[in-house]
């Protein structure tokens, strides 16, 4: 039976647990293969470890690319760092071994740039936007964004310093609204979960959260003209241990191939 | 180096004092490198935003709060443990010292199916009383208490096992009620024990983070305490998270070792 109380609980522990397990094969992309592809470097060449700290936004995307990628090079093992984009890039900075870094804005890209830590150019690979999300059945009947200036009901955003919270915050300055908030969650997954668990009455996410939560939660749209995009930039670490199959990971995030999975699961075109 | 040498203290094997150096340098280097990384000069400024002001309040408050309730219901638990003999006991003992295995995260998200607005308990008790534990400051509180009382139960309980219960029989024979020799005899002599679960159990609560980001959420002023400030901080500023553990190294140390100095004669 399809409990979404039940489901939301298991994603909760395994949230708590960091798990970042592959899903299995059952979304292994029998597409084009990059390494028949000429000009490239041939996929024997290809092995190890390569680290991928993306942002908590693109959890179920990078879990994707991530079998489809494995099961292009056999000997290849993508470890993904998942967590909001400011945490990844503090960890970039205090010098952590990563091979690639995709953030959900610019801003931490930037700080990154900035220190030099990228190999390259960072490309901008994707767009996200916002949309309220409210536990299954909308039990406080929240409607538009004004309600979510209610005190009486459970309300959250991002923290401002992760780029949910960064951009959510510019659309209610847009909107001319001011949220009653009661939490910063620390990044868009941790959020998402305790809506889905009805916990919180209404939250700010992406509409890709919404679409991976299955149906646990329901999604409201922001009108148009106040809503606000998060842009997703990926780029190789100057330090990557794997700088060979970092390289390699960015050119398949930018393929069509990678297009599709991105546009699967809720992600605009850049 | 010389050490002091007292009489009757045996001379330092060489191999022991290499170990506990090493054992010593793994605590000292971490506290080391964040005073490395210290904004001395802002330092000042920076402990005075209300962000560091609102945080230092409220976790002493909750650390506090979570202290009391762990005394209050955390010493009775632990008399029970020691000396009543019931089916499942060693069951219940090993409940109670989950929390220090469990990783807080899970504990928080297991508080929140247990006291979150529809958990076992909190939905009832939101329906009878409108309270709501998650994104509150009691929040905090039992997030807090869960995972430091643990540290009271066990010294306690350990304490009342293995002191000398013949002062007990002596003051029951001479008259004395429970409640009197429990006030008179049993707590007085496990006093040092006592002293040193309510510290750790507090140093616990001061320090958690896991839990109550979970449970309680992250609100400045009512559930964002030190630690959720300097996590929060080192994302944006690592000025301020550095100078927030500073605040907090200070105070742990100032309680751990004044407290300790206190009761060294007796633990």
């Amino acid at each position: 039976m399809a409990n979404p109380e039940w489901r939301a609980r298991s994603a909760l522990v395994a949230l708590a647990l960091s798990a970042t397990a592959c899903r299995g094969p059952s979304t292994r992309n029998d597409g084009v293969d990059a390494c028949s592809m000429p000009g490239t470097t041939p996929c024997a060449a290809l092995a190890g470890e390569i680290i991928v700290s993306a942002a908590a936004s693109l959890t179920d995307a990078f879990v994707a690319m991530k079998s489809a990628f494995e099961a292009m090079h056999a000997d290849v093992d993508i470890v993904l760092n998942l967590g909001g984009s400011s945490a990844l890039r503090a960890q970039i900075l205090e010098g952590a071994p990563v091979d690639v870094f995709a953030s959900a804005n610019a801003t931490n890209m930037t700080r990154v740039v900035e220190a030099g830590r990228l190999a390259d150019d960072a490309h901008f690979f994707a767009r996200n936007y916002l949309r309220i999300a409210v536990p299954a059945g909308n039990p406080a009947g929240i409607s538009g964004l004004e309600d979510l200036t209610n005190a009486a009901l459970r309300i959250a955003l991002c923290a401002e310093e992760v780029p949910c919270g960064e951009l959510a915050r510019r659309v209610f300055a847009r909107a001319g609204l001011f949220p009653a908030l009661d939490t910063n969650e620390p990044n868009v997954r941790a959020l998402l979960t305790k809506i889905q668990l009805g916990e919180l009455d209404a939250g700010v996410i992406y509409v890709t959260d919404v679409a991976s939560a299955n149906g646990a939660v329901q999604g409201i749209e922001i009108p148009d003209d106040v809503n606000v995009a998060a842009e997703y930039l990926v780029g190789v670490l100057a330090d990557a241990p794997n700088p060979t199959g970092a390289a390699k990971f960015v050119q398949f995030v930018l393929s069509d191939q990678g297009r599709v999975l991105l546009a699967s699961h809720g992600f605009a075109p850049p | 180096m010389t050490t002091r040498r007292r009489r009757g203290q045996p001379r330092l094997p060489f191999l022991l004092g290499i170990l506990a150096t090493a054992g010593m340098a793994l605590f000292l280097l971490p506290v080391l490198g964040l005073f490395s990384r210290a904004p001395w000069t802002r330092l000042p400024a920076l402990l005075g935003s209300d962000i560091v002001t609102d945080a230092i309040r409220l976790s002493t408050v909750t650390s506090l709060a979570a202290t009391a309730l762990s005394f209050a219901v955390g010493v009775p638990l632990a008399w029970v443990l020691a000396r009543v003999d019931f089916v499942g006991r060693s069951l219940v003992r090993g409940t109670v010292a989950l929390p220090l295995i469990l990783p807080p995260v899970v504990g928080g998200a297991a508080l929140l199916f247990a006291f979150g607005r529809r958990g076992l308990v909190g939905a009832p008790l939101e329906q009878a009383t409108g309270l709501v534990l998650p994104f509150s400051a009691w929040g905090v509180v039992v997030a807090n208490t869960f995972v430091a009382m643990p540290f009271l139960v066990i010294t306690v309980e350990g304490a009342l096992r293995t002191m000398d219960r013949r002062y007990e029989e002596a003051a029951a024979s001479l008259g004395a009620g429970r409640w009197t020799v429990l006030r008179r005899v049993t707590l007085p002599t496990i006093t040092p024990s006592l002293v040193a679960g309510l510290v750790l159990c507090w140093a616990r609560a001061f320090g958690e983070f896991g839990a109550t980001i979970t449970f309680a959420g992250n609100l400045q002023g009512r559930t964002q305490t030190l630690p959720l400030a300097v996590f929060v901080a080192l994302e944006r500023d690592r000025d301020t998270a550095v100078a927030i553990s500073l605040v907090m190294v200070l105070i742990s140390l100032f309680v751990l070792v004044s407290l300790r100095e206190r009761w060294r004669g007796t633990l």
